[in-house]
């Protein structure tokens, strides 16, 4: 047997399992997706029915803001976590990246435990504000909700992206006389812009395709994911919600590829 | 002056930080508190128990049991399939693998919604496949088969099995001893990450699950949603525990184990 | 299984063309008799771990190449079945079996008993001089405790042809030239045919009975040692091996006119030549007493010799090696003289 046959051999039941259950399954979804009442056409009524337009503006909206927001806040924390050593720092970490394996539902659930009817919050700001605050099931909980399982996700490849910084640049820097403020603004941050986009990019795609966390706190909002769901389960609208997933398939789909053009790391989805 | 400033960055960061970990940890702890107290509306004070945790394991037992078959059968399943795959597509190159390679990478960035509609649209005709968990099965080994096929590759391209494979192939080792002898065990620390990541996603794997899923093949995600909806906060907490008893081992370990690699690639 | 110290090793019209269609090698003829060590040496990219990989089986030379041992063609074998021992410039030890389990690893393939393999990995352990090490793991070994290993693991199946893929590369300058001794020896302790890659020229004249160089894919001269050194085929040959000076002139009737003089030269007729003569073949005398005269530039003392750069003797500046005793300072002139037989004409002017 050659090496070549060998290796051959090696590859067929991947491109098997591969080819059975997914591929064949998604030309399956794109076929079926143009192929109800509307034809072809339910692909552009993705962006030309005001109901489902409407969804995907607002998706894409939520997803800009926790990317953003969890930009900046892996940022400053990864920085703070990175430059200093203290006792506790192993824990903090700990504490900032545990939930990274939380499947969405529990997410949620975690958010429905802060601002819920019997949430943290609400419990809190009785007696200091004088009025109950709950907001687990509008838009800031969901947003707060995607920002929980956004944040360690950015959280790690932003410290691991500083923790690759070279001590050098800066300290070249500061040599010829750039302050603490110049520092990061000509050197760190320029540095670390490709693990900016790469994490930026998995906290978009993922927060695009976020179903659980939607799915336990997005009762009264239109996002695409639960769209996708209601259209299929209470609509029976099988094509539309095939077409919907086609699109939302490949928004989260460009994302990644943009962030892996940039950085050639592992990025992931999930949750 | 300045170390006065630096004092105040310093504190501000760090109460920021702190921040950040309580809104992550603390809903955390609370749901494992609610979960052993005997009414969470009236606090600690109503005193604890584990009538709730004994509750959720009346109720849902059975989607713990089935998340576990599912995880150890993804796991059997990636492991057969993934780690000769990812040693060919290593040792191959070229278009063609890198072509597999995009493909079986696609499920990281295409949403578990829309994988979940692709298989219910081209397997839902099968009524015996479909009602059984081998159809979550399935949903699980597409989602998790990258991980163990780049997990494998990652430490394939850090030891250059390659040489190593030739080195083999010199003293006149077949393909097959080659791979057996030399190949699979200094992937072990790639198939070691692989398994846990494998087993960590498809225990919590959800959005796949709640499409794929039958009143007979609830999982423990699933079931967490279920009480999230219909129980009371108490039973929901309870459950939620339990899953994080089963899952924070696993990511101790994946810590644990990604900071031994650490530093062993530190000191070489 | 053979087990002769060695085959003869015949390369036959071997060329190779990677997918992306880069040359690698042009086609090549060579042989390679019984028990010799033939070195490739060149600089990067020339080809030379090309033409090694063709012959240890890992590359499959264009159609219409053949490589033979014992005039049999194995140019079909794949390298698990040709029986060589090869030593990699990583060394590709298993990180995964300790010292004796990677040098009796071949051994085991092929079905020797525990006390056989015992026995030659004491054998082998022992001629290499790493006793005591046989149960370390290897990222517990220094880069030569590696080096040894490698070539204990890559001769204890007794191989046809033995394939070093620059051993030494990865080794700090001292340990380079402490293990070059030491292979030289072991190579002729073994006489197995040996086929060595480098691109170190020291390395080369030390361990081969005959050098290829090579450049660009392609053979630029094959000879001994000396042969290469003194006699180089043209003027690359001459520039990659040691230091040469090349002086582009007219001859004219056994004297080569140069703006700072003349040289006598065993080269009758008359026109233009290439002339190489090396460092240290040169001699500083007065410069009354000379017919070629030139102004030193630098000189840099390197202790055991220093090395002086001489401006206007010839048309650029002449590298010369002198004794470290010579009294010399940046702007004397001196003397310089050659002796006819050390100037070497250079094909291709």
């Amino acid at each position: 047997m050659t090496h070549k046959f060998f290796t051959r051999l090696c590859l067929v039941p991947l491109i098997a399992v591969i080819a059975a259950f997914f591929v064949l399954p998604m030309l399956r979804v794109i076929v079926v997706g143009g192929s109800g009442d509307m034809g072809l056409h339910a692909y552009a009524a993705i962006i030309l029915e005001p109901r489902f337009r409407a969804t995907l503006i607002n998706t894409l909206v939520l997803a800009s803001v926790t990317t953003a927001l969890s930009l900046a806040i892996a940022t400053i924390a990864g920085l703070f976590l990175q430059r200093h050593r203290f006792p506790g720092r192993a824990l903090l970490v700990a504490m900032l990246t545990f939930p990274l394996a939380f499947p969405g539902v529990v997410v949620g659930f975690m958010i429905i435990l802060l601002a819920g009817r019997q949430g943290l919050i609400g419990a809190l700001s009785l007696p200091l504000a004088g009025e109950k605050w709950v907001f687990a099931y509008s838009m800031q909980g969901l947003l707060l909700g995607y920002l929980y399982f956004s944040i360690p996700r950015v959280i790690l490849t932003i410290m691991a992206a500083i923790e690759k910084l070279d001590p050098s640049l800066e300290e070249a820097a500061r040599a010829l006389g750039a302050g603490p403020w110049a520092v990061h603004r000509d050197v760190i941050l320029p540095a670390l812009m490709p693990a900016f986009i790469a994490s930026g990019a998995i906290a978009f795609a993922t927060a695009m395709g976020a179903f659980g966390t939607a799915f336990t706190l997005a009762t009264n909002i239109n996002v695409l994911p639960m769209l996708i769901y209601t259209e299929f389960t209470l609509s029976a609208n099988i094509a539309m919600a095939a077409a919907l997933s086609v699109g939302l398939g490949l928004v989260a789909w460009a994302a990644l590829a943009l962030a892996r053009a940039f950085s050639g790391g592992t990025v992931a989805a999930a949750g | 002056m300045t170390n006065l400033r630096n004092r105040l960055i310093f504190s501000g960061q760090f109460v920021f930080t702190l921040l950040v970990a309580a809104f992550l940890i603390v809903p955390a702890l609370l749901s494992m508190l609610a979960g052993v107290t005997v009414n969470y509306f009236t606090g600690i004070r109503s005193g604890l128990t584990l009538q709730w945790v004994i509750q959720v394991w009346e109720l849902y037992a059975d989607t713990i049991a089935r998340s576990f078959v599912i995880a150890l059968a993804a796991l059997a399943v990636t492991l057969v399939v993934g780690v000769p795959a990812a040693y060919a597509l290593h040792v191959r190159g070229g278009r063609f693998a890198r072509i597999v390679e995009e493909i079986i990478t696609l499920p990281l960035a295409v949403p578990g919604l829309a994988i979940a509609l692709a298989l219910l649209l081209t397997y839902g005709g099968f009524s015996d496949f479909r009602r059984s968990w081998l159809f979550i099965l399935a949903g699980h080994v597409v989602f998790t088969m990258p991980f163990m096929v780049r997990s494998v590759m990652a430490v394939f391209s850090a030891i250059d099995v390659k040489t190593l494979d030739e080195g083999a192939a010199s003293l006149g080792a077949s393909p097959w001893r080659r791979f057996r002898d030399v190949i699979v065990p200094n992937a072990k620390p790639g198939i070691l990450a692989g398994s846990l990541m494998v087993v960590t996603l498809s225990l919590g794997e959800f959005n796949l699950t709640w499409m794929l899923h039958t009143p007979l093949t609830k999982t423990l995600p699933v079931g967490l949603a279920d009480s999230y909806a219909s129980m009371r906060l108490e039973v929901a907490s309870a459950y939620t525990l339990v899953f994080f008893v089963m899952i924070i081992p696993l990511l101790v370990a994946m810590q644990i184990y990604a900071d031994s690699c650490g530093r062993k690639t530190a000191r070489r | 299984m053979n087990t002769t110290q060695g085959v003869t090793v015949r390369v036959e019209n071997c060329a190779k063309t990677f997918a992306d269609g880069t040359r690698a090698l042009d086609p090549v003829t060579l042989d390679v008799a019984r028990g010799e060590t033939l070195v490739f040496l060149g600089p990067s990219g020339c080809g030379k771990t090309t033409m090694l990989r063709i012959i240890a089986g890992l590359e499959k030379p264009d159609s219409g190449g053949r490589v033979l041992f014992n005039a049999q063609d194995v140019t079909r074998i794949p390298i698990e079945r040709r029986n060589v021992g090869m030593v990699f410039q990583s060394y590709a030890l298993f990180p995964n079996m300790n010292v004796a389990q990677n040098i009796a690893y071949s051994l085991a393939l092929r079905g020797a008993g525990k006390a056989e393999r015992d026995s030659r990995v004491a054998e082998l352990v022992a001629l290499t001089g790493i006793e005591g090490l046989e149960n370390r793991n290897i990222d517990q070994l220094s880069g030569g405790q590696r080096q040894r290993v490698a070539l204990a693991r890559a001769v204890a199946m007794r191989p046809s042809v033995l394939l070093l893929d620059e051993p030494l590369t990865a080794l700090d300058a001292a340990l380079r030239e402490r293990l070059r001794g030491e292979l030289d020896r072991l190579l002729r302790t073994l006489g197995i045919t040996t086929i060595y890659v480098t691109h170190d020229q020291s390395e080369a004249m030390t361990l081969g009975d005959r050098i290829v160089v090579m450049r660009k894919g392609a053979i630029a001269q094959v000879g001994s040692p000396r042969d290469i050194y003194f006699k180089p085929a043209s003027r690359f040959v001459a520039e990659f091996i040691g230091a040469a000076n090349i002086i582009d002139a007219v001859s004219d009737n056994g004297v080569l006119v140069l703006p700072g003089g003349r040289l006598a030269v065993d080269k009758t007729g008359h026109g233009q030549v290439a002339a190489m003569i090396r460092p240290e073949s040169i001699g500083i005398i007065s410069p009354e007493a000379a017919f070629l005269v030139g102004r030193v530039a630098s000189v840099s003392f390197t202790g055991d010799r220093q090395r002086l750069v001489v401006d206007g003797a010839s048309d650029k500046p002449l590298i010369v090696d002198a004794s470290n005793t010579l009294a010399v300072k940046i702007g004397d002139t001196v003397g310089l003289t050659v002796a006819p037989s050390a100037i070497q004409f250079l094909q291709g002017a």
